[in-house]
């Protein structure tokens, strides 16, 4: 989806990289804890390389964080794209202020001629 | 701004909202069952919605789509479960492709309407719920209108720190 001031092609990365079930399941499984590409590639009934492949898209998105320690390559979600689940109530409750602002004005033009909106509960 | 409380339940992932409005609860009720009004409220001005199938009863489907500033559209449904004009209503509300079919991999969200007379207008209370945090996750990545926007602008910065 386009946004004012957003890439379609970041968007795209984004909404590409969560709409196939292994790489969300990579996205909560290196959420509670890092794990290595190889043992990944153990849960799921794919080869090494399709893992890896799963991997560095969801890399390129901005999810999850690879590392090289030895001779292993350590996966981690990104702590911050975590932290933006949480924010999805936050943007629910704007896209709710708005709908309701909306819906006052449009009561307000019933009777232009006096104040239908109440005033006396204004938000903080 | 006639917004009175916000609740925003982190663990049942449920959004509570309280609103007052000075106005019968047959005339705020209007502005759900009229789909002209519901298009004047549902999207931002930047993306207005425009409704195709409107039925608030039981079963009832509501469709829709929103129409970007570049013209692209981007549909949803509503599922109703439980009516009670003007007091309650009840519906799911999910994405849906371009010809308007649910999505089914896409996030549901249980939505639960109640107005009440209060203090001579009627109080709108309304819980939006998520079945789990990972349709979360996934709304994340939807961008669906301008609550979403300030994610999606996280998003572009980090990929732009990943010098992409």
């Amino acid at each position: 989806m386009v946004v004012d001031g957003v890439t379609d092609e970041a968007v795209d990365q984004l909404f590409h990289a969560l709409a196939d079930t292994t790489r969300r399941d990579i996205v909560r499984r290196c959420g509670r804890g890092e794990a290595s590409v190889s043992r990944l590639a153990e849960a799921y009934p794919m080869s090494f390389a399709a893992v890896q492949k799963h991997v560095a898209v969801l890399e390129r998105a901005g999810l999850i964080t690879k590392e090289r320690r030895g001779r292993e390559q350590l996966v981690r979600t990104d702590p911050e794209a975590v932290e933006r689940a949480h924010q999805a109530l936050d943007q629910l409750a704007t896209t709710w202020r708005g709908r309701v602002d909306r819906m006052s004005e449009l009561l307000a033009q019933d009777q232009p001629s006096q104040d239908n909106v109440s005033t006396r509960r204004q938000d903080p | 701004m006639s917004v009175t409380s916000l609740d925003k339940d982190f663990d049942n992932l449920t959004l509570t909202l309280i609103a007052d409005f000075a106005a019968p609860a047959e005339r705020v009720w209007q502005l759900w069952a009229d789909p002209r009004q519901l298009e004047r409220w549902w999207g931002p001005p930047t993306y207005p919605a425009t409704v195709k199938e409107h039925d608030l009863t039981p079963g009832g489907d509501v469709t829709y789509y929103m129409t970007s500033p570049e013209g692209e559209t981007h549909h949803g449904w509503w599922r109703i479960t439980s009516a009670n004009p003007p007091k309650s209503l009840e519906f799911s509300d999910g994405f849906a492709d371009q010809d308007g079919n649910p999505l089914a991999e896409m996030p549901v969200n249980t939505m639960q309407l109640q107005l009440t007379e209060h203090d001579g207008g009627t109080r709108m209370e309304l819980r939006s719920v998520y079945d789990s945090k990972e349709q979360m996750d996934q709304l994340l990545s939807m961008g669906m209108d301008e609550g979403l926007q300030l994610a999606v602008g996280q998003i572009d910065a980090i990929l732009a720190d990943d010098g992409l």
